[in-house]
């Protein structure tokens, strides 16, 4: 096809001097959530074509790892997803623990799954405060802030960190929840149902919002599924997987609960799944804190950080002991030879660990499968014939986050 | 002496008009963050009280940045177009009884006119900044203002009718001396549309396309800063001002209200126009924004077959009932 022959709306166009309109939205851009940048081809209003450009916050989090240990790998995880780092540190946790064959005490999978619950809690209210915010339903973003600082007080009161969280440990949790701290979440999630009410008051029965959502960014079930997509941006459209239900981790098989699914597969079936999900993950914590066992909270035979005064001493008396970052990786553990694929439901979708060990204490290569990544490289598929206001919805509908993606 | 008369006029109105642009700015951030549950400004002075003067002067002492690539003259004239044109429509605008800079017969046209003119500035704004999110933005506006101007037209032409006048002064004293005391409630149809359209006319919440900040940026005004920028916002505040004042004039009964409030004659018209511009911000705070061509689908498909649809009853029922 020649540049200057463009079919858009079923006409084509074939003009000499005509060209599509190119611009660059993003990367710094009020509505990319982060980073990113997409090159639209535009004709009018309407999106030709669309291009994502990702790597803009990229750390290398993947190359680092392999120069650390698994215990010191962990608060790197917090700055994939930095909305819900909680999410991230129980998806890293548990990806190692298969890798090393260690039990978690009950205790600690409740306490996990409780965070990992309020992460997604966190992770949904911050999605919609934006996603309303970019539709032009500047209220919500607010009322949607005052619940989100709540969850991370509580966060601060269990761990010290609001944001960047690193609660998990292998083996377990940091440090124990107090009874003040389960008395304050049982009072948020009694309260919060009726406050997600208040959410869909203003924009659920909105006739412009419903006109902006409704058949925008269609993506069927099949198209879905080969895309990759995972999280509610898989189960608007449908298809129902959660690894919470086909791969159980922590106390999810101990807790009943439904995973929502769409039937349409636009932005407002996944905006509805979001919404669902956030009843669901308060029925979650309820149902944890109401069965909360007591015990120990971390596994016995758990590596952990030696904190450098430690080495120390280690150095003075084995004088053989290997130079550098790798000091601080003094490790009893002998670990599994092979690799591991473990993945677990975070706000964005699925989030899994891909280890290679050669059976040192530091992962020969660590993957990362971002569920951010892949929603990205779905935005090309989405917007095209879209118009540029629906680029908007789309994005937020898809829920992405740049810190994950360029990791 | 009759000169002197109207330019003290003109300056009196001039600095209303500045003020309440100002504390516009103030109550608009005030309403809308306690209805977001939040306070607003309240750094600046008791509960933030002088921020828009500290806004005023920041805005008046940052640099002045034009893009290279801009087209200059155009490019300095498209805010002033803005402007002027906003500040001229307030001359016909009745604050009470006899009170009107200039008390012309075509007050309704001129208003008219004059918010059309308005769009030129930000249609050249965009075109002049060489910037493609401006560009869109001033795309945007040239459509929407062309819409909208034809329905908000049709939706005055039943007061037009019921008046007799476009005076804006002769409509209100049309109003007080009819039955119904304020033309809302036989102008139902035309006050509905005529909001819509206000909304729309002012580049507001849900119309605010052409600075949609989550889709443009900011629009056609993505590559001012400073004073320029700030002479598009305070068009914008007088846009708003007006659009109230108009339909104040139009539906409400202008400066008419249930009792005489002695020594402040436009006492119920300020209340009135205080109402619309709590109006737009609470519309501001509730409404989501529409798309581009549901924008025009609203425009073309609702609100002018509906304007229509007033003139054809309005004319029937006076025809009828005379």
């Amino acid at each position: 096809m020649p540049e200057n022959r463009v079919e858009s709306k079923g006409i084509v166009k074939e003009d000499i001097a005509y060209e599509p309109y190119t611009i660059a939205m993003g990367p710094q851009h009020p509505a990319t959530h982060g980073v990113l940048k997409l090159n639209l081809e535009l004709d009018g209003e309407t999106v030709l074509k669309c291009t994502p450009h990702v790597g803009f916050l990229h750390r290398g989090v993947e190359k680092l790892a392999e120069n650390l240990s698994y215990a010191q790998t962990l608060p790197l995880s917090d700055r994939l997803d930095y909305i819900a780092s909680m999410a991230n540190n129980v998806a890293y946790s548990i990806a190692v623990e298969r890798l090393l064959g260690i039990e978690v005490p009950v205790r600690a999978k409740y306490i996990r799954t409780i965070v990992m619950e309020m992460a997604r809690l966190t992770g949904h209210l911050l999605w919609l405060a934006t996603h309303a915010l970019d539709i032009g339903a500047m209220t919500v973003f607010l009322y949607c802030f005052r619940e989100r600082e709540n969850l991370l007080d509580m966060f601060e009161e269990i761990i010290g960190a609001r944001l960047t969280t690193s609660y998990t440990c292998i083996g377990g949790v940091r440090q124990d929840i107090t009874g003040h701290f389960l008395e304050s979440l049982y009072a948020f999630t009694e309260d919060f149902p009726s406050k997600i009410a208040e959410y869909e008051t203003l924009i659920d029965k909105n006739r412009i919002w419903l006109k902006r959502t409704q058949g925008v960014g269609i993506v069927t079930a099949e198209e879905a599924v080969s895309l990759g997509l995972t999280g509610p941006t898989l189960r608007g459209s449908g298809v129902d997987y959660d690894v919470r239900k086909h791969m159980p981790y922590d106390a999810y098989p101990y807790v009943d609960f439904e995973v929502p699914i769409g039937s349409k597969g636009d932005v407002y079936d996944r905006y509805r799944c979001r919404m669902e999900e956030m009843h669901q993950s308060n029925s979650i914590i309820r149902q944890c804190i109401e069965a909360m066992p007591p015990g120990p909270i971390r596994a016995e035979d758990a590596p952990d950080l030696v904190m450098p005064y430690g080495v120390q001493k280690e150095v003075a008396a084995d004088a053989t002991f290997s130079s550098g970052v790798i000091k601080l990786v003094k490790d009893r553990h002998r670990y599994m030879d092979g690799d591991v694929y473990v993945a677990a439901e975070v706000p964005k979708g699925e989030l899994g660990f891909y280890f290679v060990s050669d059976g040192r204490g530091v992962p020969y290569r660590m993957h990362i499968r971002a569920p951010s990544f892949i929603h990205i490289a779905a935005l090309s598929f989405l917007c095209k014939g879209q118009m540029v206001a629906d680029v908007i919805a789309v994005i937020g509908s898809v829920d992405v986050v740049l810190g994950e993606c360029d990791r | 002496m009759e000169l002197l008369w109207i330019l003290i006029k003109i300056i009196i109105v001039f600095a209303v008009v500045m003020l309440h642009v100002m504390y516009a700015t103030y109550f608009e951030r005030k309403v809308i963050g306690h209805m977001q549950v939040r306070m607003g400004p309240m750094r600046v002075g008791p509960h933030g009280i002088l921020q828009p003067i500290a806004d005023g002067l920041k805005l008046f002492f940052k640099e002045d940045i034009i893009p290279t690539v801009a087209d200059k003259k155009v490019f300095y004239a498209a805010p002033l177009i803005c402007l002027i044109s906003a500040l001229s429509a307030v001359a016909v605008i009745p604050f009470f009884q006899g009170f009107a800079i200039a008390n012309i017969n075509i007050g309704l046209l001129y208003i008219f006119a004059m918010s059309s003119l308005a769009s030129y500035g930000v249609v050249l704004a965009g075109w002049s900044s060489n910037s493609k999110y401006s560009f869109l933005g001033g795309l945007r506006s040239s459509a929407q203002v062309i819409s909208y101007e034809i329905a908000m037209g049709l939706s005055l032409v039943g007061v037009m009718m019921l008046a007799g006048s476009l005076n804006l002064t002769d409509i209100v004293n049309a109003q007080m001396s009819s039955s119904w005391k304020i033309y809302l409630i036989p102008q139902i149809i035309g006050f509905f549309v005529f909001v819509v359209a206000m909304l729309a006319e002012t580049n507001r919440t849900p119309f605010d396309l052409p600075e949609a900040e989550s889709e443009l940026v900011a629009g056609y005004c993505t590559e001012y800063s400073g004073m320029r920028f700030a002479l598009f916002f305070m068009a914008e505040y007088i846009g708003m001002i007006i659009m109230s004042c108009l339909a104040v004039v139009c539906f409400l009964g202008g400066w008419s209200g249930p009792f005489e409030v002695p020594g402040i004659p436009f006492f119920w018209f300020l209340l009135k126009v205080y109402f619309f511009i709590f109006f737009y911000y609470w519309v501001r705070a509730t409404l989501p924004r529409y798309r581009y061509d549901q924008l025009m689908a609203l425009g073309w498909k609702v609100l002018i077959p509906l304007a229509l649809f007033n003139i054809v009853l309005t004319g029937t029922i006076k025809s009828l009932f005379g």
